[in-house]
């Protein structure tokens, strides 16, 4: 039986971070790193931006904190941002130190660019692509680590669990289609976010919240799934990300008339260089709002994909725009065909980030015991209603490696796991892929269900929600799952069967959208990215309070947990 | 009018089960703002959905999408059908790796020979992190950047004839990342990671021709690596750090 102390669920950034971490912690242990793609491949390597951390003598970690609580609308725990801001500097040195190849200042240092949201210049980048690099500088680190073992193109399709604890994953290996056990004292799960319950993403193909999945699946709640973010500036059509760090370059968003309209929203003046908060500079869910009132007002642009606005980096100049933003300039001559020395940058909000997940503490351990997750996946949390550019990827080392440590020395103090029970429930788990897609002879399709799902969690769960619109959707999605239960594969092949994947990514895609619903239909407020025309205000007095939402035969049951305030009382959030 | 259209001829292939690998063609919507990897996803989605490949990002920088496109090694999220009127477009999997099935080939070869050049930094002695980041000029992070911006694709194996040949030469892209932390300021394994360089370039007969950076959608130039790779000794590695572009001579 192939058996391990650690076992990663995912070999993205947090993945690999984790991985590293538990293998730093004791010589003793056996670390296993499980993901559907090879490790370099995960949506990490698509992050551009930058990663946040406190870095220069004009900064101060409170800075940081506020900023990061009062991006989220003051539902980020607050305990947990502290640490968060605290461990940040070490992370990102540690990651030079692993040959991430950060920009530089002449004299030597890492260079910092201001971000939205933020009050002093304090992200870390390598050019704009910061999420490449860094998933390239840990994955080559990792291969330093003998005795991390990895499992790639493997599944997880269901957690193993034995007398209340976790004990390991079942999971596919595509290669040969076999179900395997894979045995853990403790099991990280680090898959990423869902962004692919929409229709229009930055997401890739693989973020389809299979961890968040799994742990749901197995009674551990999802938090504060409501919030959803959109990234103002997406490629229309495909949804490809212009990196939020044009802006902080000195970009301008513009209406159809030319204008610079977010002047008008409270974000101004409009100045020539970008001032922190200001403007271009405003948070994400704010600017994304900001777009569909111009929409409203007839003064955006129209085009096959819908309405979009205008990313102008001309005034930058071809020099900084290569040397800043060269992955920019290469994505938009590729996939829209115009180059932003010379064009504007057609753009519109698209969905980006999760901010809530699997429900954790600062060590990344949820309530199932041996049962740890951390990344986009889990939520601590310190994104709070609405996450703060360049602060996910400082998360993903922060609480990767705090659960990879906090795992580490959780599997030294368990006894060995027994593997005959795990086994019989590997057994259990390969009878029921046969019977429910190998066998089944459904008519169902899977590309029909999810397009119908994207379509419904657009309609009822995008920018703006109210009552009526949610509720037709959760319908939607109840319904789906029952059309899921009759889905049947063309492919019955046990070698490399990609449309069993894609079966088993739906399944997970459809409890993550009834989380989102359900958490946002429950939440009778506005705060941070859930915005609601039925209840415009922020209402700290009924919900200043973190959503679980906890699988049940029925669909998800919604329950509240209280937010940990410390040092920053709530106020009004204000730019 | 006539939805316009466009035909694909992509290899079908099981290799425990078919002989040989077969082409099938499938005719799909012409749209002027798809790649290949748009086609392959309407074909999966709506016609056949035991097509087998690998994708992820579809914005060039996942790797995972690699396939001969017309007989060439192509990102083909990065392929627009528009490039091919009117077709027909050839679709096979990488050239010179073992199929696995349909479009999708066994890189395990190439997981291990980026271990074997010890793709990380060596040092003698690690500064403790409460020191700080270890300084790097502009200048210096210039040195090696160009061959930091592989994202392991896999498209120079695919055109090396040398790889083609000899399938244990270590090849293109682990050579140019190793190539990439020998010429990092803050790296110390040269005497290491040099040697195995060395030896895996003067064994086999790269003819430097460059048929590896010709196809790279990155511009890493892994050509470069090899030739300066080459030859083992300090004085040459010096020169290639003043010289940290093209050069190729
Ligand atoms: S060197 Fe270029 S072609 Fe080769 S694997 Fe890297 S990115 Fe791909
Ligand atoms: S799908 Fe990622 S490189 Fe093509």
């Amino acid at each position: 039986m192939l058996q391990h102390d650690v076992l990663v669920i995912g070999g993205g950034g947090a993945g690999l971070r984790a991985a590293i971490a538990a293998a730093e912690e004791s010589d003793r242990l056996s670390i296993g790193v499980l993901s559907k793609v090879y490790p370099m491949r995960s949506h990490t390597v698509s992050a551009e931006g930058g990663t946040a951390a406190v870095m220069r003598e004009n900064d101060h970690l409170d800075f940081h904190a506020k900023d990061t609580i009062f991006g989220g609308d003051f539902l980020s725990d607050q305990d947990a941002v502290e640490v968060f801001v605290r461990e940040a500097p070490a992370e990102v040195i540690q990651l030079e130190h692993w040959g991430c190849p950060w920009s530089r200042d002449p004299d030597g240092r890492v260079s910092v660019r201001p971000f939205g949201g933020m009050t002093v210049n304090r992200t870390l980048y390598a050019a704009d692509k910061t999420g490449f690099h860094m998933l390239h500088a840990l994955f080559q680190t990792s291969l330093k680590y003998e005795k991390i073992v990895r499992y790639d193109e493997w599944f997880a399709t269901s957690l193993l669990v034995e007398d209340g604890k976790v004990c390991g994953v079942a999971a596919l290996n595509l290669h040969d289609g076999q179900v395997s056990p894979v045995t853990a004292k403790a099991v990280i799960i680090c898959t990423g976010g869902g962004g692919r319950v929409y229709p229009f993403t930055t997401n890739a193909a693989i973020k389809t919240g299979d961890g968040m999945a799994l742990a749901y699946r197995a009674g551990v709640p999802l938090k504060d799934m409501e919030f959803v973010q959109y990234h103002p500036t997406g490629l229309p059509g495909t949804g490809i990300l212009i990196t939020e760090a044009s802006r902080s370059e000195g970009g301008h968003l513009k209406n159809k008339d030319g204008y610079r309209y977010l002047q008008d929203y409270g974000l101004g003046p409009p100045t020539d260089k970008p001032v922190h908060r200001k403007m271009e500079l405003g948070p994400r869910d704010i600017l994304s709002r900001c777009h569909i009132q111009e929409y409203q007002k007839g003064r955006t642009f129209d085009g096959p994909y819908g309405h979009y606005v205008h990313l102008d980096l001309r005034h930058l100049g071809e020099k900084v725009i290569d040397k800043q933003l060269p992955f920019v300039r290469e994505l938009t001559r590729n996939y829209v065909g115009i180059d932003p020395v010379h064009e504007p940058i057609p753009v519109r909000p698209v969905v980006h980030y999760m901010m809530g997940g699997i429900s954790t503490d600062l060590d990344g351990a949820t309530v199932l015991p041996g049962l740890y997750a951390a990344g986009e996946t889990a939520c601590v949390s310190i994104n709070g209603a609405n996450r703060l550019g360049s602060n996910s990827l400082t998360e993903l080392l922060v609480f990767g490696a705090r659960a990879g440590r906090a795992a580490a020395r959780d599997a030294l103090g368990r006894p060995p796991i027994r593997s005959n029970p795990l086994a019989q429930l590997a057994a259990d788990e390969r009878r029921r892929l046969n019977e429910r897609f190998l066998r089944a002879d459904g008519r169902e399709r899977i590309a029909e269900i999810r397009e119908e799902m994207q379509k419904a969690m657009e309609k009822g769960l995008g920018i703006y929600r109210d009552r009526a619109t949610m509720q037709e959707t959760c319908k939607t999605l109840r319904h789906l799952r029952e059309r899921f239960a009759h889905v049947g594969l063309m492919d019955r092949d046990a070698v490399f069967n990609t449309e069993l994947i894609a079966a088993l990514e739906l399944e997970s895609l459809l409890h993550v959208a009834e989380t989102i619903a359900h958490s946002a239909l429950a939440r009778e407020e506005s705060r941070g990215a859930h915005t609601r025309t039925d209840f415009p205000k922020r209402d700290d007095t009924r919900f200043l309070k973190h959503s679980l939402a906890t699988h049940t035969p029925d669909g998800p049951r919604i329950d509240y947990s209280p937010v940990t305030i410390t040092r920053w009382p709530p106020e009004e959030r204000k730019y | 009018m006539a939805e316009e259209t466009i035909t694909l001829e992509v290899t079908r292939y099981r290799p425990r089960e078919d002989r040989e690998p077969r082409a099938q063609a499938f005719t799909v919507p012409y749209r002027k703002d798809w790649v290949v990897l748009d086609a392959l996803n309407h074909i999966k989605d709506r016609v056949d959905g035991t097509l087998t490949y690998r994708w992820s990002c579809r914005m060039g920088v996942c790797g995972s999408c690699g396939m001969m496109v017309n007989g060439v090694p192509k990102l083909t999220c990065a392929a627009f059908l528009r490039d091919y009127l009117p077709g027909p477009i050839r679709v096979e999997p990488l050239a010179y790796f073992p199929v696995i099935r349909d479009l999708v080939v066994d890189i395990e070869d190439f997981m291990g020979k980026l271990r074997r050049v010890m793709p990380w930094i060596i040092r003698r002695t690690e500064q403790p992190l409460t020191a700080g980041e270890y300084r790097q000029t502009p200048a210096q992070l210039e040195a090696y950047k160009q061959f930091s911006m592989c994202i392991n694709c896999m498209l120079c194996y695919a055109a090396c004839p040398v790889y083609g040949l000899s399938p244990l030469f270590i090849g293109p892209a682990a050579i140019a990342l190793g190539y990439r932390y020998n010429l990092d300021s803050r790296d110390e394994g040269y005497h290491l990671r040099q040697p195995i360089l060395a030896e895996a370039v003067g064994v086999w007969q790269c003819t430097f021709v460059g048929e590896c950076s010709a196809v790279c959608p990155k511009g890493v130039d892994p050509a470069a690596a090899i030739q300066r790779s080459k030859v083992a000794g300090a004085k040459d590695w010096f020169l290639s750090i003043l010289l940290p572009r093209g050069g190729r001579s």
